[in-house]
């Protein structure tokens, strides 16, 4: 079998790599070429974008003894993960770029040029177990990623291999110091890999400017203003600089943007309790088991997971939830699961208080 | 292994290879007064005659340098820093738009740091200079014109430049000229005396001899500001301790290339149009790129459309044929070659495009086995390139 191994230059593309090539396939590495002027040295906790980043993954690649390569992809990856994910803030939402990176990037235009140039699959150092086109989430809980690659449809799932969703991120370390891969002890990346600093809403406001608006409670009192309402996520509670103080004394939270508005509506903590999702363009990894059905479902990148009802529908998916969460965002996917098995997934379109006429949450 | 990537770096003659390790095997410093000192300093001293007498050009007019890069930066930063010295009206500072980095960014470098202003000179959608843009460009100011640069031969598409003429020009107004023949000159006539050109780079590792060691030939009246400070080596224009196992091994790779010169460029030329024509009959819609005639013998530089020149480096590296998507100088990652852009060429058409290059190694059987990988590698690039495009 003829495989691409991408190589980000962290520890988990190298392991998988490694094991890609301990498996006898015939492996070539690929470093993802993503920033236009990329920084020559890694700063803090980005993970992929510096050159001194695709000099790691070409030692990997030595060690490995395999082909490497560094493929540009900065301009797709701007128009489909950067801009979006700007756009998706400027509409109110709150967009998942890692997600979006493996749906169009990784597993759509890297993989359609792999299959073209006479690859089998793509190998990543995702956290996640891929057998028999069943998605899983990893053994090691903490570092699972399965949630951002729950987007991927059964084709591109049938093109993928992870092969480290066996093994805990400690594991992976101690293989790669065994193999002599110098990555090692590189620190785990975080942050979102195109913003450098890590301000996000710096970067948001270097881009779409600032937009000065109200900040209203649930009947449209002002209670103060902001400086561009794409700046706040729902559940937010920090940088409201809210100079009167509510009622009740309690903290308040974001519970919704309204972009064509420039409105942010906060309230309290109770206002932002939700149990009603709808899910829009669902991507189904196995088929839906019926039209209405009990599952989990997990709500963000890291943790929000619940038992929920999910109903079927023509246009997309409804979660209720059995018990109600806080802070659901739109424009994050919800994730459906059979226990560790990955079910499909939706974008969050929208997220209420059933029984409730007036939508709390999230607003598509 | 089919080797085509030669302009990137050509393998060293076996003659150098013995010479370098006879002179790395010798203790002495050329600088140092006593016996061994005298010893190297007289092979340092041989072997720059024997580079000034293959380039014609004086050993006086020799500057050992580390290599292209080196000899790049001190023409276009120690000339334009003396020009400017003797006369503050010099600022201009001409240079083709297809050159090396080396001196682009010098004199980017210049632009940004020294007050000068960086004047790109067009070329023609061969990558030529012409005389009459030069003159022109000149013309404008000629007085604020601190010197003129342009390569020999280009590196990727393998134009080859009017110099003699463009010299003229520049001379006309007692411009100096440095021309970066690294290219050039192990298979062009290339004569420093007879060119007229006032600085010239050449460099081993692209004609048979080692890396890290090079040359700028600089004309003895040539005001030149130097770059590295220290114990006054090389007429005061490059200190540092001479390489004396680099010298010797430039200027051995320098003779022998000069020697083997003519019954090369007639081998490099037929495998070159075998190839050419080969390309052309299994490709339809294959671009040749650079000057038809003027072009240097063992350059071949192709644009296939629809396709990524990434996909094509790695699928013919498979099969055991290494190219080049360009100049390989960016940092692993492929950006469209200004070359090409200079030329009018689309940002496409820039993307896909491959640099073969043939050397005193090369054989018909290498130019068979890319006519037998071609065809099908660049169908299968073609559906990449329409896949992820």
């Amino acid at each position: 079998m003829k495989v691409l191994a991408a190589m980000s230059g962290g520890v988990d593309s190298a392991v998988a790599a490694a094991r890609a090539v301990t498996a006898g396939w015939d492996v070539t590495g690929v470093h993802l070429a993503l920033s236009r002027q990329p920084a020559t040295l890694r700063s803090g906790a980005r993970g992929c974008c510096s050159v001194e980043d695709a000099s790691d993954a070409r030692r990997a690649a030595d060690v490995l003894g395999i082909p490497f390569y560094v493929w540009d992809f900065s301009e797709r990856f701007q128009a489909d993960v950067v801009d979006d994910f700007v756009s998706e803030y400027e509409a109110g939402r709150t967009p998942n770029p890692c997600l979006r990176c493996n749906e169009k990037i990784k597993f759509s235009a890297l993989l359609d040029r792999a299959l073209a140039l006479g690859f089998d699959a793509v190998v990543t150092g995702h956290h996640a177990r891929l057998s028999e086109g069943v998605l899983s989430r990893s053994v090691d809980q903490a570092k699972d990623q399965s949630y951002v690659l729950a987007v991927l449809t059964p084709e591109q799932l049938r093109h993928a291999i992870f092969p480290l969703g066996d093994s805990t991120k400690d594991q992976v370390r101690a293989e790669a110091a065994a193999r002599g891969l110098a990555v090692a002890d590189k620190p785990d990346s975080h942050d979102i890999c195109f913003i450098a600093d890590g301000d996000t809403q710096g970067f948001l406001r270097q881009r779409l400017g600032s937009r000065t608006g109200d900040i209203v409670d649930a009947d449209g009192t002002v209670l103060g203003s902001h400086d561009g309402a794409f700046g706040f996520t729902v559940g937010q509670r920090r940088g409201l600089n809210l100079t009167r103080p509510a009622a009740s004394g309690q903290p308040r939270y974001v519970l919704s943007i309204q972009p064509v508005s420039n409105t942010v509506v906060v309230g309290s903590k109770a206002d932002l309790q939700v149990d009603l999702i709808e899910g829009a363009r669902p991507v189904w990894s196995q088929p839906a088991p019926a039209d209405r059905f009990d599952c989990s479902v997990q709500l963000r990148a890291h943790g929000m997971v619940s038992a929920a009802t999910v109903t079927v529908g023509d246009e997309g998916i409804q979660a209720r939830l059995h018990q109600p969460q806080a802070g659901v965002a739109a424009g994050q996917a919800l994730v459906l699961y059979d226990g560790d098995r990955v079910l499909g997934s939706a974008t969050i379109v929208a997220a209420s208080q059933a029984g409730s006429a007036a939508a709390a949450g999230a607003h598509g | 292994m089919t080797y085509l990537d030669h302009a990137a770096t050509t393998p060293m003659f076996p003659e150098v290879v013995a010479a370098m390790a006879a002179a790395m095997a010798r203790v002495g410093n050329p600088s140092s007064l006593h016996t061994s000192g005298r010893a190297a300093r007289r092979v340092v001293e041989e072997s720059r005659e024997q580079v000034a007498a293959a380039l014609e050009a004086r050993p006086s007019e020799v500057i050992f340098t580390s290599g292209g890069t080196e000899s790049d930066n001190l023409a276009i930063k120690g000339i334009y820093l003396a020009r400017r010295a003797a006369d503050a009206r010099r600022r201009r500072v001409l240079v083709s738009a297809v050159e090396h980095h080396a001196v682009l960014d010098s004199a980017e470098w210049l632009a940004a740091h020294e007050g000068a202003e960086l004047v790109p000179i067009p070329v023609d959608r061969y990558g030529q200079v012409r005389p009459e843009t030069l003159r022109e460009l000149i013309e404008l100011d000629p007085d604020s014109v601190a010197l003129v640069s342009v390569m020999w031969a280009n590196n990727e598409v393998g134009t080859v430049q009017p110099i003699a003429e463009l010299v003229a020009v520049a001379h006309l107004h007692d411009i100096p000229f440095h021309s970066d023949a690294v290219q050039a000159a192990g298979v062009l006539p290339v004569s420093f005396a007879r060119s007229g050109v006032d600085a010239m780079t050449v460099t081993a590792h692209k004609l048979g001899g080692p890396f890290g060691a090079g040359a700028l030939l600089l004309g003895r009246g040539v005001p030149c500001t130097p770059v590295l400070h220290g114990g006054g080596q090389e007429r005061d224009v490059r200190s540092g301790t001479i390489d004396t196992p680099g010298v010797v091994g430039f200027a051995a790779a320098v003779q022998a290339a000069v020697a083997r010169r003519d019954e090369l460029v007639g081998e490099l030329r037929r495998l070159r149009d075998l190839l050419i024509e080969g390309v052309r009959e299994r490709v339809p819609g294959v671009v040749v790129n650079g000057h038809p005639e003027q072009r240097l013998p063992g350059n071949v530089h192709l644009s296939f459309p629809g396709c990524e020149g990434d996909s094509l480096l790695m699928l013919l590296d498979a099969k055991g044929i290494e190219c080049s998507t360009g100049s390989a100088c960016t940092a692993g990652v492929s950006q469209p070659s200004h070359v090409l852009l200079a030329m009018g060429a689309d940002q496409r058409r820039a993307r896909g495009s491959l640099r073969l290059s043939l050397g005193h190694t090369t054989t018909e059987a290498d130019v068979t086995a890319v006519l037998d990988a071609i065809g099908p590698v660049v169908d299968r690039a073609r559906r990449a390139g329409l896949a992820s495009g």
